[in-house]
């Protein structure tokens, strides 16, 4: 067996760290465009500070068109975006566009929905005190709904990761594209196997690391 | 002189995807400054509602409120939030940030209105004093029990130097025990720093034991108001005689089989005294006098605006004219008067 040799191990670990890559900045920038929706869906739902119809109808499609295309389809179908972006449609960088469009308002959802668990009743007071909207979104809603932000994060961490591996099948890089190569094309079951408890693993810390903080930083608990 | 409140011809309409509803009609109240004021009224009646325009966390569809003279509905946006910020408001469920410190949930409105972080602390430290909580600074709003969490609402409250304090049913979730420690401590912030109180309850009890002033709700409608002990005595309206009843038998928890079939009939009368007039043997001369007989079905003492009030239910002889000199001669001697019928006491 010459199949564990230095330059598949050099291999594998250049997966992890295209798959971390990927996934990290991906969900960056997932809630650099999420995280603003999230809160704009849920001030203007009619039960929201700010109701508006129009803008939450808008906001509310594209989260749902963009949700309802199966990722692979999407990463298919950002192909020339993702050239005109980075300038190749291939490698983890590459990945990343298709990625953050997939993951931002699967992220959004998951904000509005934390935000509207927020106690009315706080909002209430805040806006007794003439707390002005910015300063109830900054300093109400996102302060006492962060157990549930960061726990949506966790998830949101291990989608995307999922999605990177996905990305493989259309030469995204990371461990991902290392299994469908090797397991796929190949059919060398030991490298795939590999890559897979590798995967399950990054989803196991990330989880672990996000209920760790979400815990810690929950006071509602006595 | 016009009151810090002036509410004047208010009225506030829901509309609901089938119907409108009017919570609120033709509103008109005044509350001076330094007033204890409780609007009372059952559930539904419209004065969660009521307080909301008080604030203008609800628009009202008609009418105006002013406060120390300047109409809300003419203040932009920034001007309300401001005059909010003079206004403070606690609640039935406390409404604290859940995840912040009592130190910093008292900070909070301060940080609101730009004060210092340094500076707010330090006010939050004493607020905590005032409150009798220092020890809680650090401690989570879930670590406290209801009173403490609502001490710590008053004390947030309090930061900001407001004029007016709205309380929203803010003893409903507590027990008869801490519900008296609460309303001792907001008497105390009335008189120590002259802030105007308005108390939203159900509970007739509450209006009792610190309003200086009642307005009742129902319906939607103010249907009597004044001062809590002329309501008391001489209740004009059939739901201020309801609203009396139920604060008794809340406070005494007396059941009603008490309440016999006696009472249903004309010759019962209900007397109201006061402490002074207590050093007569009012009852016992009227028998002398009279030569006759009176059946006393029921007899209690309750605190109404701090000071002890007797109230008596009598039954007279049945001779009418003997009925009416007997309620003559008590009102002679300033005994509030009033037929016992419409009391509910028949269930």
């Amino acid at each position: 067996m010459d199949m564990w040799d230095s330059k598949v191990v050099l291999m594998i670990l250049e997966g992890v760290k295209g798959t971390l890559y990927m996934t990290l900045t991906s969900t960056f920038f997932g809630y650099v465009l999420g995280l603003p929706m999230g809160i704009i869906l849920a001030i203007t739902d009619k039960n929201g500070i700010k109701p508006n119809k129009i803008i939450y109808k808008i906001l509310d499609v594209i989260v749902n068109i963009v949700r309802s295309v199966p990722f692979l389809i999407l990463l298919i179908l950002l192909i020339p975006f993702t050239r005109f972006i980075v300038g190749k449609s291939y490698g983890s960088t590459a990945t990343i566009v298709p990625l953050t469009i997939a993951a931002a308002p699967f992220i959004a959802r998951m904000i509005e929905s934390s935000l509207n668990e927020v106690d009315k009743g706080v909002i209430e007071a805040a806006q007794s005190m003439g707390a002005g909207t910015f300063t109830i979104i900054w300093k109400v809603l996102l302060v006492e709904a962060r157990t549930s932000l960061i726990a949506g994060a966790t998830i949101a961490t291990g989608t995307i990761l999922g999605y990177s591996a996905m990305s493989g099948t259309v030469g995204g890089g990371g461990l991902g594209d290392i299994a469908v190569r090797y397991g796929y094309y190949r059919y060398e079951q030991g490298i795939m196997i590999v890559t897979v408890v590798l995967l399950i693993l990054l989803v196991q810390i990330f989880q672990t690391i996000g209920t760790k903080v979400a815990n810690v930083l929950d006071k509602r608990k006595v | 002189m016009a009151g810090i409140i002036e509410v004047k011809s208010l009225t506030k309409v829901f509309t609901t995807k089938d119907a409108e509803v009017e919570a609120l009609q033709d509103i008109n109240l005044s509350i001076d400054a330094g007033d204890i004021y409780g609007i009372i009224g059952m559930s539904g009646a419209g004065k969660s509602t009521l307080v909301r325009c008080l604030n203008f966390l609800e628009r009202p569809t008609e009418g105006t409120v002013e406060i120390e003279g300047k109409d809300l509905s003419k203040m932009s946006e920034k001007e309300l939030r401001k005059q909010r910020s003079e206004i403070a408001m606690i609640f039935q469920h406390f409404n604290l940030l859940m995840q912040k410190s009592v130190l910093d949930n008292i900070c909070f409105p301060l940080v609101i209105s730009g004060v210092k972080k340094k500076d707010a602390r330090k006010r939050a430290k004493e607020l905590l004093e005032i409150v009798g909580l220092s020890d809680k600074a650090k401690a989570y709003p879930a670590q406290l029990s209801g009173g403490q969490k609502q001490r710590v609402a008053i004390a947030r409250a309090l930061a900001g130097n407001p004029k007016i304090l709205l309380c929203d049913e803010a003893t409903s979730a507590l027990d008869p025990q801490t519900t008296q420690s609460i309303l001792a401590l907001l008497k105390e912030i009335n008189e120590k720093y002259g802030i105007t109180i308005v108390i939203i309850t159900h509970e007739m009890a509450v209006v009792r034991e610190i309003c200086s002033h009642v307005a009742i709700i129902s319906n939607g409608h103010l249907v009597e108001h004044g001062r809590v002990f002329d309501i008391f005595s001489h209740p004009k309206t059939q739901a201020a005689k309801e609203l009396i009843v139920k604060g008794r038998d809340d406070a005494a928890s007396n059941p009603k089989e008490h309440q016999t079939d006696i009472m249903k009939t004309k010759s019962c009368i209900r007397i109201v005294f006061s402490v002074n007039s207590s050093f007569e043997p009012v009852i016992a001369n009227m028998v002398l006098e009279f030569g006759q007989p009176v059946n006393i079905l029921k007899a209690d003492t309750m605190n109404v605006e701090g000071i002890a009030r007797g109230e008596m239910v009598l039954q007279l002889p049945e001779d009418e004219e003997v009925q009416n000199r007997m309620k003559d001669y008590l009102k002679n001697r300033g005994l509030a008067v009033e037929e016992a019928e419409g009391y509910g006491y028949v269930g």
